[in-house]
């Protein structure tokens, strides 16, 4: 039971993953993290149920603050977003490449 | 019959209708439950939508002078029946450059957070639909999905104006959505659990909206419930002068009825938590009017809710965006804090009369605060007059 | 009955998953982030932390998924579609999900039945939140204070 929790977790992730990987849009990468921080607060969760002390919160208490950050992380991210394309009016990460080099 | 047969008479009737399943397996037996559930809330909240389309425009135009709609049959009461078919026959018009998929779903997703939200008003003595351990949380957070559903409309409209609409809807929906939660963490924090039941059970020898802290944060709940359900003075999103019909206007025929369907189970939905929450639930006014059920108390003070609803909209017109957005975040925000400190220090001086002042104390230097705070002082321009030369 | 549930919710999430990470059109994609999200939370449930689920649907879609969609709004100089995908992001997604995978049917001494545990009421985790754990709840707090304030300076525009 454990293990199946433990494995949609894992395709939730590297979906994340993929996201985050392969695409060019900022925004999207940005989904793709919070799909990640999400299935790791599932991982958390699934060993606090099927684990051994499961009358004390701790792996829903990880997961509240995580959650909590993901959020303040995606506003921040996103407020980057427009900031940057406020000035360089585009949001392909490949065109933002002012530092390389 | 004695007072608890007719009291409990639905629970009876539901007990009736399971028994002759008893010898199913306990899932089926409780999806069969959820079901008459859920058959029962639409059922009433559907036909109180209907009666509340007719009584609206009757009411709102006795206040205006004259007779609301009184031609379909008596007294104009078959009104919603005339609508119905109205809506039903007209022509579903999509833009053709619309995105079909979204611009269809927009409606559904906006409806169903709305009655969703009905499922965890205690509406009489174990009467809850659906009892869950976080029920005002849930109720909170499927209000928050009407957001997307109205951004959906908004974008999948392919229309400047919709867009427009769209945001400005937005931006009101989600400033209004933080002293509405903010409000109810008073009486959260007083009775110690987020079950419906039990804050109701907490409210059985006073309600909540006598105490100072209460009677702010019900007056702050109840004009956000109006802003949530983008009511007149408040709405904005749907300024037919302004902005045509802002995020609803490519739809028509039975999608606008949806449309208008969210709208009014919203604010049934508002109405029926502020009953709970502040107004004693389905507890009676003095305990010797206790014979009459639970549910026909929780339903007067529903209508009467919705008549204040009726009645502000007849009475105040429209406010501009910014002096809402000023209005939210400055005055309100500010306010409902201020109503958790004075609900803990009404709790911690002991909850007598002398508590009652204090929490009183606290409440009014706030408010003294935030007008000295937000005096604008306008400087008015000296009057001058221009004649033609 | 449990297991045929946990079998829809997964199906139903992976594929919403899969859809917002792979959908060319944007608004598509946000709004499938917001279904998987839903899903999400429905496993929370099944794990029964049902106030992790709502505050899960409460955040995410109620919060996050608003900002995004609000976000593609405000950067879109008409181009709806994002133009590229490099397919070598599947490859490496691919080889993480088999090596956790693997590590996963590997790992031994995992309980086989669902163990029975007391239900975890929202009382009990406001309790822990203001003893045990109340020196992390001050620093999410200071945390998203200035996150909010630092994403207020980046996005407003200055008077000229």
């Amino acid at each position: 039971m454990l293990s199946i929790f433990l494995l949609i977790s894992a395709a939730f992730f590297s979906i994340g993953l993929l996201a985050a990987l392969s695409r060019r849009h900022a925004i999207f990468i940005l989904i793709g993290i919070e799909m990640m921080l999400a299935a790791a607060s599932l991982n958390f969760v699934a060993f606090w149920r099927f684990g051994p002390s499961p009358h004390q919160p701790t792996g829903v208490m990880i997961a509240i603050f995580a959650i909590a950050i993901a959020a303040a992380e995606a506003a921040v991210g996103l407020a980057l977003v427009i900031a940057v394309y406020r000035h360089y009016r585009t949001t392909s990460v490949d065109q933002l490449d002012q530092l390389k080099g | 019959m004695s007072r608890d047969a007719v009291d409990q008479i639905f629970v009876s009737v539901k007990r009736l209708l399971l028994s002759p399943l008893a010898h199913l397996p306990a899932w089926l037996i409780q999806i069969v439950s959820s079901l008459i559930n859920i058959a029962a809330l639409l059922g009433v909240f559907l036909t109180l939508f209907a009666a509340m389309s007719v009584l609206e425009r009757k009411i709102l135009g006795r206040m205006q002078n004259r007779y609301g709609p009184n031609r379909v049959g008596p007294f104009g009461l078959l009104q919603p029946v005339a609508d119905g078919i109205k809506m039903l026959i007209k022509e579903d018009v999509v833009p053709a450059r619309a995105d079909k998929v979204v611009h269809f779903l927009a409606p559904i997703l906006i409806a169903a957070a709305a009655i969703l939200a009905l499922g965890v008003i205690p509406y009489g003595r174990n009467m809850t639909p659906f009892a869950i351990d976080g029920g005002i949380l849930f109720f909170f957070a499927v209000g928050s999905a009407t957001e997307l559903g109205v951004f959906m409309a908004g974008w999948g409209s392919n229309n400047k104006f919709s867009m427009l609409g769209a945001m400005r809807a937005i931006a009101q929906m989600f400033s209004y959505e933080l002293p509405l939660i903010i409000t109810t963490i008073p009486v959260v924090m007083i009775v110690g659990s987020l079950v419906p039941d039990q804050i109701v059970a907490a409210q059985s020898s006073f309600w909540f909206v006598f105490t100072p802290w209460g009677a702010t944060a019900f007056i702050l709940f109840f004009v956000s419930g109006l802003v949530e359900s983008n009511r007149t003075p408040f709405d904005v999103p749907e300024g037919e002068s302004e902005i045509v019909a802002g995020h609803m206007t490519e739809y028509s025929g039975f999608k606008y009825a949806t449309f208008f369907l969210a709208e009014y189970i919203g604010m049934f939905a508002v109405s029926g938590l502020a009953v709970t929450l502040f107004l004693g639930g389905w507890h009676a006014p003095i305990q010797s009017l206790d014979f009459v059920p639970s549910y026909l108390w929780f339903f007067a003070k529903l209508s009467f809710l919705l008549f204040v609803y009726i009645w502000v909209r007849g009475t105040l017109p429209r406010i501009r965006v910014d002096q809402m957005m000023n209005f939210a975040w400055k005055f309100m925000l500010p306010m409902s804090f201020a109503c958790i400190v004075a609900a803990a220090v009404w709790h911690f001086t002991g909850r007598g009369w002398f508590s009652w002042l204090w929490s009183l104390g606290v409440l009014a230097v706030v408010y003294v605060a935030l007008s000295i705070l937000l005096d604008t002082k306008r400087k008015f321009a000296p009057r001058t007059y221009r004649f033609a030369e | 009955m449990n297991t045929a549930a946990l079998a829809i919710i997964a199906i139903f999430t992976l594929s919403a998953a899969l859809a917002a990470a792979t959908l060319p059109k944007l608004m598509h994609a946000a709004l499938m982030f917001a279904a998987a999200f839903v899903g999400l939370a429905a496993f929370f449930f099944l794990l029964s932390a049902e106030f992790l689920g709502l505050v899960l649907v409460f955040v995410y879609v109620g919060a996050v998924a608003v900002l995004i969609v609000f976000t593609i709004l405000l950067t879109r100089h008409d181009l709806e579609k994002d133009r590229g995908f490099n397919l070598s992001g599947i490859i490496v997604a691919i080889a993480v999900f088999i090596g956790l995978a693997i590590a996963i049917f590997k790992t031994g001494s995992l309980p086989v039945v669902t163990p029975e545990i007391p239900t975890l009421t929202v009382k009990q985790i406001g309790a822990a939140l203001m003893t045990d754990y109340v020196w992390p709840l001050q620093c999410v707090g200071i945390l998203l204070t200035a996150a909010l304030i630092g994403a207020l300076i980046l996005v407003i525009e200055e008077k000229k």
